[in-house]
C-alpha cells in the first residue's frame, strides 16, 4: 500500500490495541467485554496485513495460536474454580481479595476492582478472540492467494 | 379446484395468524419479566458487577459462553484445516 496508508496504520495499530485492551479491561463496568474488545484488537492484525502485506504478519501465526489456546484453557480453569458449588460459580465475588471488592447496590459509577472471576474471564475470552480472529486473518493472508502490496 | 384449495389454505393460515395477534400481550410488555427483575435486583450482590449483561454472559450463563468460545475455536480450526499447505 501507499506511504499514506502505511503511516496511518503505524499510528492506528497501537490505538486499536489500546482500545481493545480498554474494552476488555472494563468489560464488567462498561458495555463491551472479551468478545468485543478482542475483535477490536484483532482488527489491528488486519490493519497490519492491509498496510504492510503478508510478510509483516507471517511471524504472528504461532504466537496468535498459542494466545488462543492459553485463553481457552484459562477460561475453562476459571470455570473450574467454582466447581465446589457449581461450574462457573463466581467464587471471587465479594471475597475481598483480587477483584473481590463488594459493589454497592443501586446506580453507582463502578470500581475496577470488582466482579470476582468476571474480569479474568473477560481477559481469557479476549485473548481467545484476539488469537482466533488474528490467526484466521493471518491464515487467509498466507494461503489465500497472491501477495498484493 | 386448485384455486379453491389455495383459498381455503389462505383463509386457515390468515385466521390462525389473526387469532394469535388478537391474543397477544400489550405492545411492549415483556412476556416473562421474572428473570429480568431477578437479574436487575441481585446481579450486583451475587456477581459483584455493575454490568448486568456481563454478569449474565459470564456468570449466570457461563456455560453458554464456553460453548460460544468453542464455536470460535471450531471456526479457527476449520479455517486452518481448509487453508493448509499439503506436502507432497
Amino acid at each position: 500500500m501507499s506511504v499514506v496508508v502505511r503511516t496511518i496504520a503505524r499510528i492506528l495499530v497501537p490505538v486499536a490495541l489500546l482500545f481493545g485492551g480498554y474494552v476488555i479491561l472494563h468489560g464488567h463496568l462498561t458495555p463491551g467485554g472479551g468478545f468485543q474488545g478482542g475483535a477490536v484488537a484483532a482488527s489491528a492484525v488486519a490493519l497490519l496485513l492491509v498496510a504492510f502485506g503478508t510478510s509483516a504478519v507471517k511471524g504472528l501465526k504461532s504466537p496468535l495460536s498459542v494466545l488462543e489456546d492459553l485463553g481457552g484453557v484459562a477460561f475453562v480453569v476459571l470455570g473450574f474454580l467454582g466447581i465446589g458449588y457449581t461450574f462457573f460459580f463466581n467464587v471471587l465475588a465479594g471475597s475481598g481479595g483480587l477483584f473481590g471488592a463488594p459493589v454497592a447496590p443501586g446506580p453507582n459509577p463502578g470500581y475496577l476492582n470488582t466482579g470476582g472471576t468476571l474480569p479474568p474471564m473477560n481477559w481469557a475470552v479476549g485473548f481467545k478472540v484476539i488469537g482466533g480472529l488474528g490467526a484466521v486473518v493471518v491464515l487467509f493472508a498466507l494461503f489465500g492467494g497472491g501477495d498484493d502490496r | 379446484m386448485r384455486r379453491w384449495i389455495v383459498l381455503a389454505a389462505f383463509l386457515v393460515v390468515a385466521g390462525c395468524l389473526l387469532l394469535g395477534a388478537a391474543r397477544m400481550r400489550p405492545f411492549g410488555a415483556p412476556r416473562l419479566a421474572l428473570m429480568d427483575r431477578y437479574f436487575n435486583a441481585f446481579s450486583q450482590g451475587e456477581a459483584a458487577t455493575n454490568n448486568v449483561v456481563t454478569a449474565i454472559v459470564f456468570d449466570y450463563r457461563g456455560y453458554d459462553t464456553l460453548g460460544e468460545a468453542t464455536v470460535l475455536f471450531t471456526a479457527v480450526v476449520g479455517v486452518a484445516l481448509i487453508l493448509r499447505r499439503i506436502r507432497r
